[in-house]
């Protein structure tokens, strides 16, 4: 078992190179750079002063050189200063980071909380008006854009009834540490929660649901139903175990996916996370920032992956380890 | 000089383990087989789960790599020979798979199917492949409409029949029939064998027979091999298996057999019990320390049988 | 012989076809008795499995209608509602399933799946009596190493390891009946021996009725005491075992055993009916069902109506078509006989 782990990780070491250098390549081959993008409504400043500044900040530099000089600083911990907020960008990167995994991590708490009671209903009584109001509703988030919908949470939630902020991640006048900070926080977190997970639960439903169908009538099913369990019994121990399985393992992909997803939700409610601050430093092409970013994102769905492995590899003993 | 001579055919697979999965020991499904097979006779080769029969018949028709052996089919070794020069060897060896339900292409008509080989060894008008399939459609027993047909419009023994007509389209020399009938209901099983006999006489045709079903077998073939552990165990002609086994292996093969006389239930419960008895006391005689199968040595003209002294390869 | 365990009547089992309901069985009457092993012999679509799921109360019952009798213990098995049918299934009743590869949970260990009808049937055995009498089920199914099995998982045994443990499990709480549906179908030759050989010792350990589902006529001379041979939805022949393969009298059942290659040995043509068991849409349900397959035997040799008739002491038949019934090749045969 360890040494499945530990070869797994293993694994991502390659991984984790190449894509570096992909994200290296991508970031240089974006048109502009950090000094365009910081002068360029800037009249003052001539092409002169600007090649200057590229000068001073190595962007001349060959490719394998400024390559070189980002991995070995990003292995001590140092991103680089950002441009545009004149800040490093570890430092950037800490608050939001942590906002960013909080909003991911109930996100998908909530989802699993709505989806997978939805998804064993809507298998187990399939064809009831319980299971037929599920996969319509299912349906509806399936075909609802994320933007449109959390639109219309703010409006209606914030706006017109006004009871929850209208963005952040907490209020500015709570003391760290208090009680009302904590509340303040999970204020915050309500609608964009709500506006991420009612859309999400799609795919869990959906699989739960016909895995459910799909298994009810399996042999193994029938063997439990001959030794007299009872239905409820059935469900719980025998049909669900197998059925929440693979749910487990898609667990590592799902945080990767949220992380990524997370860039329309922080927009829309000015959430202070990495998705809003992605949007805005492609936009004012903040170079170090972007790298960054991509890189974390990019190590997230490769650690995503292995937990995926690693979770699979724990909760199925059909999975041999050696 | 025979159709098909196989010898000493080994196919391995590497088992990896450890930290860097590295090629710790290698499965031998098929582990130094030979046989020959005359024109126009059946061979049937028969075994249970594992002993390499499958992997032997797939062998042959280079559906799994050999790591050793030679395959001689017509004095060619195919083996040997490019993947290019092999093409004109092969369309005249074809395989009928044991289950009709997932060995043809359910998104194809009875015409594809049938005409597939056709379209990739002859080039042939639209009009001469017609004709071509449906003629085989009519020797295998369907009508000629049906060619227009999916294969689940179809029931077991008729499917296996399209996968036979398919089989037939190149005018094959050699047929390995991979448990043909297993999938199939007992009825449907007597319909297709009596089938492949017609059209052995009619299309002169060699059968490699594989199946786990002796009574099977016994119908089918003239001469068979008993295959465990990758090896063959004995081998000879009908009578010299049933009717005179030697391998313990063999014999408790042959005592497996249900009894059709309820009267002797008993008895034949005490012959099993009396052949594995045998089979565990004689084991060292017929398997190395190794738990291998010895060599075949003769006993008569066609009967050889593996036991200790066989000569070391 | 032994008084009835478990006795059918007028059972149906119809499937919902688009919208549609078809019996798959088809008024059916059928008696098991104590201490014997009663075989239900038939080929894909004939209705025996169907059979033995109705019994059970297994079927889908969203696409499935199940009429008639199935008495067992004075009481209608049909009439009960599910809560009382799981105090006998398991417990009365044990099952045994075709495929031993899919019939077990893969992620519950072997110890806690033959221990679960205990826990349902057998309350007042505490956890450590279950393990032991768990342990001890596995020696009797044959397991040696029954400590070892107990804590594996499915997918670490062979096939005819986890039939036994399937066994194992059927007779967990002592039942009166056990269904075997195609209990060694799945299992290679020497494995369905040891297995059928295992069913016999335990059979006669046993003080119960055992139904005998199976395609293989092989295993029926092995194991059954009585046959029923179904066609159709319908059982076209009852008997004793020896009687049946002996003297078959059924058109269908002497094309059974025609069809077995072992039967002849020899490399002669084997004679069979051609066609298959027709779809349940595709069914003519009035008149012997059997006579499509039969048509060079005149219409007037069948039955109207046919039913099953007890033509000798114990021995049914249905139709009458089974005295006219020749195979064509048989015919062709005595006529080069008188022609030489």
């Amino acid at each position: 078992m360890i040494q499945f782990i530990l070869r797994r990780s293993l694994v991502m070491i390659p991984q984790l190179i190449l894509l570096s250098i992909i994200v290296f390549f991508l970031a240089s081959a974006m048109p502009g750079d950090a000094v365009t993008g910081a002068f360029q409504n800037n009249p003052n400043v001539s092409p002169e002063q600007e090649e200057k500044i590229r000068e001073k900040f190595g962007l001349n530099d060959p490719w394998y050189q400024q390559y070189g000089r980002w991995v070995s600083k990003a292995l001590q911990g140092d991103l680089g200063m950002s441009y545009t907020h004149k800040q490093p960008v570890t430092v950037l990167l800490k608050d939001r980071l942590s906002n960013t995994l909080l909003l991911a991590g109930v996100t998908l708490l909530v989802t699993y909380l709505i989806a997978i009671p939805l998804g064993i209903i809507a298998g187990r009584w399939q064809d009831s008006w319980a299971d037929k109001l599920i996969v319509t509703y299912n349906y509806v988030s399936f075909a609802t854009p994320m933007f449109v919908f959390a639109l219309l949470m703010l409006f209606v939630f914030s706006f017109q009834l006004g009871w929850f902020p209208i963005g952040g991640s907490v209020d500015i006048r709570a003391e760290g540490g208090t009680f009302d900070y904590y509340i303040s926080k999970v204020k915050h977190l309500v609608l964009p929660v709500l506006s991420g997970a009612l859309l999400m639960t799609y795919s869990t439903i959906q699989y739960l649901r016909n895995d459910i169908i799909d298994t009810k009538f399996k042999d193994f099913v029938k063997t439990a139903r001959a030794k007299g369990v009872p239905e409820n019994h059935v469900y719980t121990r025998h049909i669900l175990r197998n059925s929440l399985l693979p749910i487990a393992s898609f667990l590592g992909y799902e945080i990767t996916g949220l992380i990524g997803g997370s860039i329309f939700i922080e927009t829309i409610f000015s959430y202070p996370g990495l998705g809003q601050l992605f949007l805005n430093s492609i936009m004012l092409r903040d170079f170090q920032v972007v790298t960054a970013l991509v890189m974390i994102s990019g190590a997230a769905v490769i650690v995503g992956t292995m937990l995926s492995d690693i979770i699979l590899s724990i909760v199925d003993p059909r999975i041999r380890i050696d | 000089m025979s159709l098909l001579k196989v010898n000493n055919l080994k196919v391995h697979y590497p088992i990896r383990g450890g930290f860097f999965r590295t090629v710790k020991d290698h499965v031998r499904a098929v582990d130094g087989v030979s046989f020959e097979l005359d024109k126009g006779e059946t061979y049937g080769l028969v075994g249970e789960s594992g002993c390499g029969k499958t992997t032997t018949g797939r062998a042959i028709i280079g559906l799994n790599s050999v790591t050793e052996g030679e395959i001689i089919f017509e004095g060619e070794d195919l083996v040997s020979l490019k993947h290019r020069d092999r093409r004109k060897y092969i369309q005249d060896i074809q395989m009928v798979f044991q289950d009709p339900y997932s060995s043809l292409n359910s998104r194809k008509n009875v015409l594809n199917i049938i005409a597939e080989p056709l379209r990739n060894f002859e080039r042939l008008s639209p009009t001469e492949e017609l004709l071509r399939v449906q003629e085989l459609v009519e020797r295998v027993g369907l009508t000629p409409e049906s060619i227009y047909k999916y294969p689940h419009q179809f029931s077991g023994g008729q499917r296996q029949r399209i996968g036979i007509a398919r089989a037939l389209t190149l005018n094959p020399k050699l047929i390995i029939a991979d448990e043909p009938v297993s999938a199939l209901d007992v009825s449907v099983q007597a319909q297709v064998l009596n089938f492949m006999q017609d059209i052995q006489e009619e299309f002169d045709l060699t059968y490699l027979f594989i199946s786990h079903d002796l009574g099977i077998v016994r119908h089918m073939s003239d001469r068979l091999g008993i295959m465990h552990n990758g090896r063959l165990v004995e081998e000879g002609t009908r009578d010299d298996i049933f009717e005179n086994a030697q391998h313990p292996y063999t014999k408790r093969l042959l005592a497996a057999i249900p009894e059709m006389e309820p009267e002797k239930r008993i008895d034949k419960k005490v012959l099993r019990e009396e052949v594995n008895r045998l089979y565990r006391e004689q084991h060292d005689a017929y398997y190395s320390e190794d738990g291998r199968v010895y060599d075949l040595q003769s006993l008569t003209e066609t009967h050889s049988v593996a036991l200790q002294g066989g000569a070391k390869q | 012989m032994g008084r009835p365990v478990l006795t059918i009547q007028n059972l149906s089992t119809s499937f919902r076809i688009q919208g549609e309901y078809y019996a798959a069985v088809d008024d059916v009457h059928l008696e098991v008795r104590k201490n014997e092993v009663l075989a239900i012999v038939g080929e894909s679509g004939s209705g025996k499995s169907a059979l033995a799921l109705s019994i059970m109360g297994l079927h889908n019952m969203q696409q499935t209608k199940v009429e008639g009798h199935i008495d067992f213990q004075n009481q209608n098995l049909l009439d009960l509602s599910l809560k009382q049918l799981n105090q006998i299934r398991g417990k009365e009743i044990g099952m045994i399933f075709q495929d031993p590869m899919t019939a077990l949970n893969p992620l519950a260990t072997i110890g806690a799946q033959i221990e679960e009808p205990m826990k349902y049937h057998m309350k007042e055995l505490s956890k450590r009596d279950r393990k032991l009498h768990a342990l001890e089920l596995l020696r009797r199914v044959g397991i040696r190493n029954e400590e070892r099995v107990y804590n594996q998982y499915p997918h670490e045994l062979s096939g005819g390891m986890r039939q036994r443990v399937v066994i194992a499990i059927a007779l967990a709480c002592d039942p009166v009946l056990l269904i075997a549906d195609e209990p060694t179908t799945a299992l290679d030759v020497t494995i369905q021996a040891q297995i059928m050989d295992l069913m016999k010792a335990l059979q006669s350990e046993m003080d119960s009725g055992i139904i005998l589902i199976t395609h293989d006529l092989g295993v029926v001379a092995e194991m059954a005491d009585r046959v029923a041979v179904m066609y159709a939805g319908q059982i076209v022949e009852i008997a004793e075992v020896t009687k049946l393969i002996r003297n078959p009298l059924h058109p269908y059942t002497r094309s059974l055993l025609n069809s077995l290659p072992s039967h002849t040995g020899g490399k002669e043509r084997l004679h069979v009916i051609d066609g298959v068991v027709p779809a349940l849409q595709n069914l003519e349900r009035s008149g012997c069902r059997f006579a499509p397959r039969i048509a060079w035997i005149p219409e007037s040799a069948h039955h109207e109506n046919p039913t099953l008739e007890e033509v000798e002491p114990n021995h049914f038949v249905r139709c009458t078509c089974y005295q006219h019934f020749y195979f064509p090749e048989e015919k062709e045969g005595e006529m080069n006989d008188v022609t030489t």
